[in-house]
């Protein structure tokens, strides 16, 4: 369902991707992996069109995305869970909700009937509907961004990191959700630096090093990997701490 | 519009009706309807202001100016082309519009002070042109002779037919705003002024709305300073000067900057304590100006009616537990 290929994307000066291609096909849960300043955001910004790749082509569904603005690329199904979750903290937790479902023009009943189902799946948020999403603790705000993501009912979902700065129980939840998301039938770009929670639920995987992709596999087959154990998985400290 | 917005609209409704009725009858205070109607006509800029502000999280230091497009244009087209005053003002509108919009399009990429320098900075350049296009706009002796506000055969003359005519532009203005924070529109301003990216993030196209209100906000001030320059019959470059610009600003601040009537009742409060109230200390204008601005800023930040409202809610909620 989107495809990228061979796109170089620049900071300013930074040359951040260079030449990165990757697919997902629908259904699919495929990860990101590397490590920081590898370009895994860079990569995730160029898709939802809020940085422009000077070369290269994204298509989705076989139609070319990077040539379109943000909200377009939104309303087409790809919905973003942005690192460090960036919920509108002065807003309600309702309204960041509804914000999700913004581009919904006829919104009033679509809105409420998706804000009922996210208040299902996430309880703790219908508990929280009418405090201000700032004071919600971080496992809290995480899910959040992900309902507010689910909000508008996207093809594929992005998350840029959900497992940063949370306690290990936390990440465990929200990895559980990803698994159930994907079950239900979404399709789920996930970028971590947590490689080992991230390559055990993923169906594919991609290790992206300085703005190019250096590994791809299955997500078994990358867990296997002595590299990517090397880089990645710390598998000396494994063996001397786990067994 | 939520059921609280009724009744708080219900009774400015009756308070504004009634106003005139009231003062009209005691002999000391008559005038007092003359310094409402200049209220009535600044709040229609300050609810513009706060919605750009308040709401969508711009800051703006060029209302003034914009009001003084409006009046210009009314003021120009009316004495120097005999032009009558309903198209005029018309005309006022689709200037300040376009010039707003060419000013707003490249601004709104700017952010916090820079955006206000560059707001600052267009309001000094209407300011200075006022001034010195003598031929056209009178320069610092300002100009004289503007028609009264009138439909063909019919003038707004009276003073109650003119408070009448500019607080049910208030409250035809206070109506729409109403609705439109509460529309999906208004949580996109909430969103972008939260966060420009997660509201981009979220499908908002942020640089469209931001002109969008930018260009409502200039028209308010716009419409305004129309009825401003055909209630006075006179103008002067003055009273579209930076000072004014920050007046605004201020009136929104004292009342709530994110809140619709606070905005109102700042611009009513802060023109009775200029025009009439404080008047005698006038030479220390922009002291006691600036004294209100610091006590405000450190102490109530959310502004006078919202603390008010908030207090008055939880009383509420503890009497009725």
């Amino acid at each position: 369902m989107l495809t990228v290929r061979s796109i170089h994307t620049y900071y300013d000066s930074i040359h951040a991707l260079k030449g990165v291609s990757i697919h997902v096909a629908e259904g699919e849960i495929v990860t990101l992996i590397g490590a920081n300043g590898a370009g895994k955001t860079t990569l995730v910004h160029t898709i939802c069109g809020l940085l422009k790749p000077s070369r290269g082509s994204i298509h989705f569904y076989d139609r070319p995305i990077h040539v379109l603005p943000p909200e377009k690329i939104v309303s087409l199904g790809i919905a973003l869970v942005p690192e460090g979750r960036q919920i509108f903290s002065t807003l309600s937790v309702e309204v960041n909700l509804e914000m999700g479902a913004f581009l919904y023009r006829n919104e009033n009943d679509y809105a409420k009937e998706m804000k009922e189902r996210m208040f299902q799946r996430f309880p703790v948020l219908r508990k929280r509907r009418h405090q201000l999403a700032g004071t919600l603790s971080g496992g809290e705000q995480q899910m959040l961004a992900i309902a507010r993501a689910l909000m508008s009912k996207p093809r594929l979902l992005i998350l840029d990191e959900p497992s940063m700065g949370l306690a290990p129980l936390i990440v465990a939840e929200i990895f559980k959700i990803i698994q159930e998301l994907r079950e239900q039938g979404t399709t789920v770009l996930l970028i971590e630096q947590n490689a080992r929670s991230a390559l055990a639920i993923a169906d594919r995987g991609y290790v992206l090093e300085t703005g190019k992709v250096v590994l791809e596999g299955t997500g078994e087959a990358l867990l296997e990997h002595s590299e990517v154990q090397r880089a990645y998985l710390g598998r000396e400290t494994s063996r001397n701490w786990e067994v | 519009m939520r059921k609280k917005d009724r009744i708080v609209f219900l009774f400015f409704s009756l308070f504004v009706g009634l106003f005139p009725l009231v003062v009209a009858s005691i002999k000391a205070v008559s005038h007092y309807i003359d310094v409402m109607i200049f209220a009535g006509i600044f709040s229609l800029v300050s609810i513009g202001l706060c919605l750009l502000m308040g709401y969508a999280g711009q800051i703006s230091l060029a209302q003034a100016a914009f009001m003084g497009i409006g009046a210009y244009c009314s003021g120009i087209l009316t004495t120097h082309y005999g032009w009558p005053s309903s198209l005029a003002l018309m005309v006022g509108l689709v200037v300040t519009g376009v010039v707003a919009y060419g000013v707003g399009v490249p601004s709104l990429k700017l952010k916090g002070h820079y955006l206000a320098m560059a707001t600052l900075g267009f309001g000094m350049i209407v300011h200075i042109v006022l001034n010195e296009e003598v031929e056209l706009t009178g320069g610092p002796s300002g100009l004289v002779g503007i028609s009264g506000l009138g439909i063909g055969n019919f003038q707004i003359s009276s003073p109650f037919a003119w408070y009448y005519l500019v607080w049910g532009c208030v409250a035809t203005v206070m109506l729409f705003s109403l609705n439109l924070v509460r529309s999906r529109i208004g949580r996109a301003f909430l969103a972008i002024h939260a966060d420009e990216r997660a509201a981009q993030a979220m499908g908002v196209d942020v640089s469209n709305y931001k002109v969008k209100v930018f260009v409502l906000s200039a028209l308010l001030a716009s419409f305004a300073g129309s009825l401003y320059a055909h209630y006075v019959e006179f103008l002067n470059p003055g009273s579209f000067g930076l000072m004014w610009s920050i007046k605004f600003v201020l009136m929104v601040m004292v009342g709530g900057i994110q809140n619709l009537w606070g905005a109102v009742i700042g611009t009513v409060f802060l023109t009775f304590l200029s025009n009439e109230w404080l008047h005698f200390l006038a030479d220390f204008e922009v002291l006691i100006y600036g004294l209100i601005l610091l006590v405000i800023a450190m102490f109530i930040p959310q502004g006078l009616v919202t603390v008010v409202a908030t207090k008055l809610l939880k009383k509420g909620l503890r009497d009725g537990a």
